[in-house]
């Protein structure tokens, strides 16, 4: 519940030409004001609740998105911001481009320009709370869930 | 003697927003070596040419790095028109000096705000980046951009800028120039900011020029090299003296750029006043044959586009050399013996772009 006011994000550019970068980073500084939702962009992936990622992934930085990934705790959500996060974009037929970053990770929101501009960043960040919000709520039952079943089964434990 | 250890630097780091990985080795708090690795931004676009036709590669070209991106684009047009023998006309070279300047001023201060941010003074991360914003307007207005403006083609420029708007941005940039200049002096006058610059990552001219470094790295250590002075697009009308400081350290780079801020924006002011009326493009027919090399300056240094083409719609080779891949040598050299608290700050002055290294 809490999640949804103050969301920290991380930030990594897969193979990213800057572009989407410096607008991510933009969209953070005073014009745009991400900071104004309680964002904050972290330097490391086991503070954060979002992962925004720039650009399409290649063999060495799909390593990278996958490890950052699963540094992150849950509930996470991954925004993919700009059109070669998304499928490739103009690089997508260069020899050292495998694709989107859905072929990396689960993406949650995609947010399509190139570059993408910084409002259309924060949309897909705005839209990003929802699904993090939903996602804290069904990890919080699955949690309770099975704090239940363990209960259980220790009075099994206790009857035998 | 100390024990060796080896610190893991990136992918993945806070101080740049690009990944660039080094394995610096240390004693105690002293680096003694700097191991860089790069691939992580590697595409492979230069293996592009022969997909796409010469003609739309300009967009794959403005693509190679997003924040020179308008003078990767006119780079590599030259140097088309230079093979084809094009005449292009004199408004769209002035238009094309004006975006570059327009870009510089806007690479220069987001470089400023992530110094800034390196040695730790947020606020002026802040203002740094509010005083870029206005530079983004002018180009976002006049192109339809804000970073990738797309507005430069082989045998021209796409869209004019008409006298009443060009009069106009002169005096915006004036009245930015006194508001940038309160966040540029604490820069220079700041206790703080001199205290983690000062000293810091020396290198001095001879070594740099037997490194090979180019742009302010090369300016910050007493050498004068600016490709602008061979006269390219409308810059043999213009006047302006390259901006050179003595000590080669980590200050007089960043003392060098905030200069060249200023230069840019008098360079548009004398621009906007001879600028001749006239066509904006000529068209252009056939296919390229010949080979040609292709220098712009661009605000991280000179850049180079090796361009060979065989009379065919797709390009036979297609090479560039950026001035990032030339500084890193020159990084390398001003890691050793430095400490481990100025590691970003050193990395950070020679303006790394990692997506123009590896492309």
């Amino acid at each position: 519940m809490f999640l949804r006011k103050s969301p920290w994000i991380i930030h990594y550019d897969a193979t990213s030409c800057n572009g989407c970068d410096i607008e991510v980073v933009a969209s953070l500084t005073p014009l745009y004001d991400l900071e104004r939702f309680g964002i904050i962009n972290m330097g490391n992936p086991k503070h954060a609740d979002i992962f925004v990622v720039t650009g399409s992934v290649n063999p060495s930085s799909s390593a990278v998105v996958r490890n950052i990934y699963d540094q992150m705790p849950n509930p996470k959500v991954v925004v993919a911001v700009g059109i070669c996060a998304t499928s490739g974009g103009i690089f997508r037929e260069c020899y050292n481009v495998l694709g989107g970053i859905d072929k990396v990770i689960p993406v949650d929101v995609y947010v399509p320009g190139c570059a993408a501009r910084p409002e259309s960043i924060i949309d897909g960040i705005v839209k990003a709370l929802d699904i993090l919000e939903q996602r804290s709520r069904e990890f919080k039952k699955l949690r309770v869930e099975s704090q239940r079943q363990e209960k259980k089964l220790r009075r099994y434990r206790l009857n035998d | 003697m100390a024990q060796r250890n080896i610190i893991p630097f990136g992918p993945q780091h806070p101080v740049l927003p690009e990944p660039i990985h080094l394995d610096l080795v240390t004693e105690d708090e002293t680096v003694v070596e700097a191991i860089p690795s790069i691939g992580f931004v590697h595409r492979g676009l230069e293996k592009l040419v022969e997909k796409k036709d010469y003609q739309e590669f300009v967009y794959v070209a403005e693509r190679i790095c997003g924040i020179c991106s308008f003078m990767h684009g006119m780079t590599y047009c030259q140097a088309v028109e230079e093979i084809m023998g094009l005449d292009v006309p004199p408004r769209a070279l002035y238009l094309r000096t004006v975006w570059a300047e327009l870009s510089r001023i806007h690479s220069h201060l987001m470089w400023l705000g992530l110094a800034a941010d390196a040695f730790g003074f947020e606020s002026l991360f802040m203002n740094c980046w509010r005083h870029r914003e206005g530079v983004l307007d002018i180009i976002e207005a006049t192109t339809g951009g804000r970073v990738i403006f797309g507005s430069c083609k082989i045998g021209g420029v796409r869209r004019d800028i008409d006298d009443g708007t060009m009069k106009g941005i002169v005096k915006k940039l004036e009245t930015m120039a006194s508001e940038i200049r309160r966040s540029t002096d604490v820069f220079l006058n700041d206790y703080s900011v001199q205290h983690r610059l000062k000293g810091v990552g020396v290198i001095d001219g001879e070594e740099a020029h037997r490194l090979g470094t180019v742009g302010p790295v090369l300016r910050a250590s007493g050498i004068a090299m600016d490709a602008r002075k061979i006269g390219y697009a409308a810059y043999r009308d213009l006047k302006f003296e390259p901006v050179i400081e003595k000590d080669g350290d980590c200050y007089s780079r960043c003392r060098v750029r905030v200069r060249e801020v200023f230069q840019s924006i008098e360079l548009i002011a004398q621009a906007a006043q001879k600028i001749p009326p006239g066509e904006t493009e000529i068209r252009v027919t056939g296919a390229p044959e010949g080979e040609y090399f292709s220098r712009v300056e661009q605000p991280r240094g000179e850049v180079i586009y090796y361009v060979k083409a065989d009379g065919t719609k797709n390009l036979k080779r297609f090479r560039v050399r950026t001035p990032t891949f030339a500084n890193l040598p020159a990084m390398v050299k001003m890691l050793k013996g430095a400490g481990l608290a100025d590691v970003p700050n050193i990395i950070l002055t020679i303006d790394p772009c990692i997506s123009c290294v590896e492309r």
